[in-house]
């Protein structure tokens, strides 16, 4: 009974309950890293599978001052952002106006279903190579894979939100004279877009979790190959300060998207 | 003609009922306001056609405000979508001064059971919504929201959002939104039902002064019988299997200046009398059948 009351005055009153809940997840975090410092200060685990915080810091602090290989880290990190970016701008602006198409008219989903449906469920490296003959070893292929990758979760977020639009809602717009190109603009697009940037996210999701493997053949620059770079000579130091930049910046990017998506849709509640 | 005919003279109607299915009376100038033809409408379920709506004849005035009963799946809803332009009948036609309605068009505005405002525009940018698809420029969609906001009471909420409203509040933004596109009828589909019975009562007041005010044609589909005599100036029953019109009558407690307030309307003997007999028609057909 406790529980659940708790559970629902929590629901209710979100903001002030949330800086309990935000100290505690800070509170987890600090005691994993000391368990982390402790384990290897009295080394209960080789320091090349677990590298001391000092560690990893002072590797963070050589990449930041010195760059690693050529580039400064902010270059390495710009050339991942920039393949990501450039992707899933891409990816918007295909999969967006194709997906709210294909969820508003069935004989337009039948066309691309089945080629979704097979390429969606493929890891991304088994075609890798192919885009690699295709379109060569420079940037393009890379930011092909990523794009490919995000366009699936995209593709489908819009074809969803496009047929769950309420009849009414669109019954209601043309009765109001939206027609044709407006209705799509003025009343489909605006519908879908909460669930679009909810899209964006496992876009993003799956991008990131790619771009270590387009960063693997052929580069010299970015996070992703920075990690595999430094896997070679095991330095794993480098490894987990390169890992630690990439959680960071996901999670940026992803509070980013949430924010986008309580500024455009403050009526759903998140 | 047909027993419920009967029953509804033997309530002591002010004004002979006319039956639903012969030709509506013609009229000088003939074209102006809403006049539906032999309208049918026919589904396939299986193998097996299933008659929604059967021989549906109608004329309203431009002023007219209709009030539609009847049982559930007796076919309100389908003429409805017909007449809004979102279903196409089997046969018969609907036309709207004259000109043929075949599709939905600002001509026909529509307010639905649950309020259906968008989400993302302001209470005063979902109400201009139809002037800005007409292309009406800015200032003068502004002004007008304005004024439509008035009519249903809503000025203080221009800037808030939808969600932020009560749906009673939501209701009356969505009856300013379809009023600004200026339509020659509105068609409203059970609009109060989902409102709790005071938030209703006060709906159902708006609603009687906006008409007073505003003279649209009206089409009120309603399972409420009091709501229907309270609100129509005439009255239409349907029933069901097929649907049709089985009652067409001039509501006769409706007063053109009414001063008279719900409740003394709902005490008269006569409100008492044309509820008994709109029920006992409504629901003895429906078990007959």
């Amino acid at each position: 009974m406790a529980v659940k009351d708790d559970i629902r005055s929590a629901a209710r009153r979100p903001a002030k309950e949330s800086g309990v809940y935000f100290a505690v997840s800070a509170c987890s975090v600090i005691a994993v890293l000391l368990l982390w410092w402790t384990a290897s200060r009295n080394p209960w685990v080789n320091p090349l599978f677990l590298p001391s915080p000092a560690d990893v810091w002072s590797a963070f602090a050589d990449i930041a001052r010195e760059g690693y290989k050529g580039s400064t880290m902010l270059a390495h990190i710009g050339a991942s952002l920039r393949r990501i970016f450039t992707a899933l701008l891409l990816v918007f602006v295909t999969a967006v106006p194709l997906g709210i198409l294909c969820g508003r008219n069935r004989l337009i989903r039948a066309v691309f279903d089945p080629f979704i449906e097979f390429y969606r469920p493929l890891p991304p490296l088994a075609y890798y190579s192919l885009l690699v003959l295709w379109f060569g070893i420079q940037d393009t292929s890379k930011v092909i894979l990523l794009f490919l990758s995000g366009f699936a979760p995209m593709f489908i977020a819009a074809v969803y939100s496009a047929r769950r639009i309420p009849a009414d809602r669109i019954n209601g717009a043309r009765s109001l004279g939206a027609n044709g190109f407006r209705l799509y603009a003025f009343v489909i697009f605006p519908s879908c877009l909460p669930d679009l940037l909810t899209g964006l996210r496992t876009a993003v999701g799956v991008t990131y979790a790619t771009l270590v493997a387009a960063e693997m053949v052929a580069a010299v620059s970015g996070i992703g190959w920075m990690v595999l770079d430094a896997s070679k000579y095991l330095r794993s130091d480098i490894i987990y300060a390169a890992i630690i930049i990439m959680g960071i910046i996901a999670i940026l990017i992803d509070s980013a998207i949430r924010l986008l998506i309580r500024k455009v849709s403050p009526w759903i509640e998140s | 003609m047909c027993a419920p005919i009967e029953a509804a003279s033997a309530a002591g109607l002010a004004e002979p009922v006319r039956p639903a299915l012969s030709a509506p009376p013609s009229r000088a100038a003939d074209t102006a306001g809403i006049r539906l033809t032999d309208i049918s409408l026919t589904y396939r379920q299986g193998s097996s056609p299933v008659q929604v709506l059967q021989g549906i004849n109608l004329a309203l005035e431009p002023d007219e405000f209709a009030c539609v009963l009847g049982p559930s799946g007796c076919g309100k809803s389908s003429l409805m979508n017909i007449m809004a332009g979102y279903l196409k009948p089997t046969g018969g036609s609907v036309r709207i001064n004259g000109s043929l309605h075949t599709k939905p068009n600002p001509q026909v505005g529509v307010v639905f059971q649950h309020a259906n405002l968008f989400p993302w525009l302001s209470i005063a940018g979902n109400v201009a919504f139809g002037l800005r698809m007409a292309g009406v420029p800015r200032k003068e969609r502004k002004r007008r929201a304005a004024e439509y906001l008035a009519l249903v009471g809503l000025e203080h909420a221009a800037e808030l959002l939808p969600h932020q409203l009560s749906g009673g509040m939501k209701q009356r933004a969505a009856l300013a939104r379809t009023l600004a596109a200026e339509p020659s009828i509105v068609l409203m589909d059970e609009p109060f039902s989902a409102l709790d019975a005071l938030t209703r009562e006060s709906m159902q007041l708006h609603l009687r002064s906006i008409w007073q005010r505003t003279r649209k044609c009206i089409f009120f589909i309603t399972h409420d019988v009091d709501e229907a005599l309270l609100l129509g100036r005439r009255i239409l029953v349907m029933q069901p299997g097929p649907g049709r019109i089985v009652q067409n009558f001039a509501n006769p407690l409706f007063r053109e200046q009414s001063g008279a307030s719900f409740d003394e309307l709902r005490a008269g003997k006569e409100f008492a009398a044309l509820r008994r007999q709109l029920i006992a028609l409504i629901a003895g057909d429906n078990t007959a059948k």
